[in-house]
């Protein structure tokens, strides 16, 4: 299979293997205006399999959504066929409606109007906590 | 300005100062009989409850203040559909200090986050109970004269039990605590509560089905009560809710100052035997809740005796 170069744009590389729907579910790609190219289980040599996202436009990105889902995720920003930055990725210490809070007892259940925010309570694992109900993240 | 959600919001220095506080209204209640003169508590109660609610109206009628509320959802305008965050923001207009009683885990957050005036978890599902820890903590250290070197026993339902979770993370933090968990598997303490709390700081602790074995070790036992309304399933409820009952033959096995703690109400996890063996000290956990209710207004309300 072969997916071409992109000439203004974003590569989102080195997504770990069936990570990469869920990254295009919470950055909002279906509403995108722009060609996006979604590959799964790409060979790589470092990583034996990885999954790409190419967006061909240079759109605004929650980077913190990138980090929160993959945090060894890198970004590319193409232009005019030529790379020329790549973003780093740093994990953010809170989430602000990235993900919903699934416990049914929690407030946010039944108060729509509130954000649900999460905060990172454990840097070591990645274990992000709803700051009402403590509920780890899912 | 600051509310009490978590018991953890305090520091082992603030608990300790409630504690004294606490300790100084008992010697001489008249001296803090006004220290809330012309001050309002507003116990914003979205459910059922009898003591809590009692006690902190007590602790504030006894500190000179007075009382506004509600007692439960169906006669507040959350009845008509107001936000939790829209309540604080119309009490805090009327009130100096908000008690909040909530079925939903965080919605005392969610106060305190739109509130202008300090707001104390009264308890919010099976999340946090700061006050009630506050009140077991008092307990502890009037009965056994410490906090540290303690070795606490917790029976009964560790699963949804808050006041255990709460009273675990607020002892965590002192020193030479060891904690037995008695429960049948079903209820045992959650995994992330060992993980973040028990294991994080570094307190020894076994689990074991076996009441009557764990006993002799224990300088106190939490005992707590299979809460119906806690469960989804009625089956689950009925299969567990008779798992440990504490009776005169199952205290031979304790220690002479090992004493009995319960949150209350019990149903029947105590028989009613207990009740005069000096060693159960239920009925003195509540009162010791008042005074640490009334020491707590004062702190955060900024008023000294």
């Amino acid at each position: 299979m072969k997916i071409g170069s992109i000439q203004n744009g974003i590569v989102i590389d080195h997504i770990t293997a069936g990570r990469s729907m869920r990254l295009y579910d919470l950055l909002g790609l279906e509403s995108a205006d722009c060609q996006v190219a979604l590959i799964k289980n790409a060979v790589s040599g470092k990583m034996g399999r990885k999954d790409i996202i190419k967006i061909g436009a240079i759109v605004p990105l929650d980077l913190d959504i990138i980090a929160y889902v993959d945090p060894k995720a890198t970004i590319n920003i193409i232009q005019d066929g030529v790379l020329v930055e790549k973003k780093a990725l740093k994990t953010p210490q809170k989430l602000v409606n990235v993900v919903k809070c699934q416990n049914p007892r929690c407030i946010t259940s039944t108060e729509q109007e509130l954000d649900h925010v999460f905060v990172l309570t454990e840097p070591e694992t990645g274990v992000y906590r709803c700051i009402y109900c403590e509920a780890q993240a899912k | 300005m600051r509310s009490l959600i978590s018991i953890t919001d305090l520091s082992v220095e603030e608990i300790q100062s409630l504690i004294d506080t606490a300790n100084q209204i008992i010697a001489d209640p008249d001296r803090f009989a006004h220290v809330c003169d012309r001050k309002k508590l507003a116990t914003l109660f979205f459910e059922p409850s009898t003591r809590t609610r009692l006690s902190f109206e007590a602790a504030m009628y006894e500190l000179g203040g007075n009382v506004i509320g509600f007692s439960s959802a169906n006669s507040s305008s959350a009845a008509k559909g107001e936000s939790v965050a829209d309540t604080a923001k119309t009490v805090s207009c009327y009130a100096d200090i908000i008690a909040m009683r909530h079925p939903k885990e965080g919605a005392p957050l969610v106060a305190a986050m739109n509130a202008s005036i300090p707001v104390i978890n009264a308890g919010d599902g099976g999340h946090n109970h700061p006050t009630q820890t506050l009140a077991d903590l008092l307990t502890l250290y009037r009965e056994k004269g410490r906090l540290n070197d303690l070795t606490v026993g917790f029976c009964g339902d560790l699963k949804f039990g808050r006041t255990v979770h709460s009273l675990i993370a607020a002892l965590a933090r002192y020193t030479g605590i060891k904690v037995v968990l008695i429960s049948p598997k079903e209820l045992q303490l959650p995994s992330y509560v060992k993980k973040d709390v028990l294991q994080k700081h570094g307190i020894p602790y076994t689990q074991t089905t076996n009441l009557e074995g764990a006993l002799p070790q224990l300088d106190a036992l939490y005992m707590t009560r299979v809460q119906r309304e806690r469960f989804f399933n009625e089956e689950d409820y009925l299969r567990l809710k008779d798992s440990y009952i504490l009776d005169p033959e199952k205290m031979r096995n304790a220690r002479e100052d090992m004493i009995v703690m319960h949150p209350l109400p019990r149903v029947n996890e105590i028989s009613v035997a207990i009740d005069s063996d000096p060693r159960a000290c239920y009925f003195k956990q509540v009162l010791n809740g008042k005074y640490m209710r009334m020491a707590l207004i004062m702190m955060l309300l900024e008023v000294k005796a």
